[in-house]
């Protein structure tokens, strides 16, 4: 529990798993590309709930990653991409903090975000209507939005969803050690 | 213990999205109950609840698996404005909903009238405590079920269940409103949107978060601040009723009304389950399936397990309620705060 998203406070400065270095920025660009088209493929109706929002534009703040994601849920004009940290970040109208664990878990369905807002742990910041609005959209896909990104890279992708729960559980529980 | 239970209290929960409705099927509950995308229900909130074909749909996913669907239409229609409710009525019958969740008197009238077969459950926002008040209720309306206000303790519900001619439906889990329910007016206040009739209380296009550099959190409904959380602090939703005020009689922000606070009556399932309460509700349609996958799961083997006569291992709900907090409220006692 946290003021805000401290990547320094469990160890988590290096990403979600140390042994592994972030992806560099232009690795990320045609992954990112590739996983919302299948997302949006996979779940046509999700953009009725966004409502007027489908059209806005979000910035993602996985807050212990050397990069942001910018996302604009329009199904016309899809964009999700990485931006750096350097500079002003692309204009947004609502911004979602919590470390790259905390979302992950959000997008595997295993999470609440109500309750990472209650422990401080997610920070939201801008038209909360908007984000209230992705938040149902995300959360009423068929299949959770992690299971969806393992599917598209086979086996080892199956492997990087199961790492990432331990790496989830394992921070999760070291919380909670630090705050009983 | 297990020789005087009474019948197997169903397991009411809450569905957001169709996602959530098949969770909660799925973790085992008897009951879901859910909205239209309108005003007739009292979680009209942006991109929640359901379409006419997604509430078909998730009828027939849950009557598939042995499950009842029920339609909230649960907030008071303004004057000259009451076609809403009764035509989302009408549709709810024709999708072959199994009760409608009625807290106004002229919509129950018109299913009583138009849907004789159609069971009429009332919402806890008719705040109907007394045995008098429900008996009149299923004398005029033939309701069959009333969701009791958490204003009582289980010794009133006890009291209650053995005067009243329907079933009891009880809260469990979930938000925790102080006021009596269908009366409050404070979003109103601020906002000018109601609760009651709108059916959104804290409309999320009305609530701004401030992080501040300090690491206090700043919560903003309609402009007026109405907490601000310290850095360490845990958070509670962006209501009225739980914000934190400053008063001259007082050092500090105190909160007038309520704490940010859930209830959480899981301790005294085998009290309630004794005093006859036939189904248990668990509030938070406007939560995620993974709160609804948790609790529902929990509190569905915490009712098998006190139904076969054993101790129930209550899973910790702590990390999902507000604030992080919980409490037994009145169930237990009237000067629980």
């Amino acid at each position: 529990m946290t003021s805000q998203p401290d990547p320094h406070a469990t160890g988590r400065a290096r990403g979600p798993m140390p042994f592994l270095p972030p992806p560099p920025l232009f690795l990320l660009k045609p992954l990112l590309a590739r996983i919302v088209r299948k997302v949006a493929a996979q779940n046509p109706g999700m953009f009725a709930r966004l409502g007027p929002h489908a059209h806005e534009h979000f910035l993602i703040d996985p807050v212990d990653m050397p990069f942001m994601l910018h996302l604009r849920p329009d199904p016309d004009a899809l964009d999700f991409r990485a931006v750096g940290r350097r500079g002003a970040p692309p204009p947004h109208v609502a911004r979602i903090s919590g470390t790259f664990l905390n979302l992950f878990t959000l997008m595997d369905a295993e999470q609440d975000g109500d309750a990472l807002f209650f422990s401080r742990d997610l920070i939201v910041t801008g038209d909360t209507e908007a984000v209230v609005c992705l938040r149902n959209a995300l959360d009423d896909v068929d299949e959770p939005i992690a299971h969806t990104v393992a599917a598209l890279f086979g086996p080892p992708g199956r492997l990087a969803l199961e790492a990432l729960r331990r790496a989830a559980d394992t921070a999760r529980r070291r919380t909670e050690e630090a705050h009983p | 213990m297990t020789a005087t239970l009474p019948v197997k209290p169903e397991l009411v929960c809450p569905a957001g999205t169709p996602a959530a409705l098949r969770t909660a099927v799925d973790a085992g509950a008897e009951n879901v109950y859910c909205g239209y995308q309108n005003a007739t229900n009292a979680r009209n909130f942006a991109g929640l609840n359901f379409t006419p074909d997604e509430m078909a749909q998730g009828i027939r996913y849950a009557h598939d698996r042995g499950a009842k669907v029920l339609i909230t239409l649960n907030t008071f229609p303004p004057a000259g404005r009451v076609d809403l409710w009764t035509e989302m009525a009408d549709l709810s019958a024709r999708l072959g909903a199994d009760a409608c969740i009625v807290a106004d008197i002229a919509v129950a009238d018109h299913i009583r009238r138009r849907h004789p077969q159609m069971r009429i459950h009332l919402s806890v926002q008719a705040a109907a405590s007394s045995p008098e008040a429900i008996a009149w209720y299923v004398r005029e309306f033939d309701v069959k079920r009333v969701v009791l206000p958490r204003i009582m303790t289980v010794s009133e519900i006890k009291g209650l269940v053995d005067e009243i001619p329907c079933e009891v439906e009880t809260f469990i889990f979930g938000n925790h409103g102080l006021m009596v329910e269908g009366r409050c007016s404070l979003t109103a206040y601020v906002t000018g949107q109601s609760t009651n009739m709108d059916g959104a209380c804290s409309p999320a296009a009305c609530v701004a978060y401030d992080q501040q550099e300090d690491g206090r959190l700043a919560t903003r409904l309609g402009g007026v601040m109405i907490d601000r959380f310290a850095p360490h602090e845990t958070a509670g939703y962006p209501t009225i009723c739980k914000g934190r005020y400053l008063s001259e009689a007082r050092d500090g922000g105190y909160y007038a009304f309520e704490e940010p606070v859930s209830l959480n009556a899981a301790t005294m399932l085998p009290e309630l389950i004794r005093a006859g309460v036939h189904a248990f509700k668990i509030e938070g349609r406007q939560r995620s399936r993974a709160y609804v996958r948790k609790v529902v799961a929990a509190f569905r083997e915490a009712v098998d397990t006190v139904m076969a006569g054993d101790e129930p291992k209550l899973a910790d709900l702590v990390a999902l309620t507000e604030g992080q907090k919980h409490t037994e409220g009145a169930l237990k006692s009237k000067t629980w705060r």
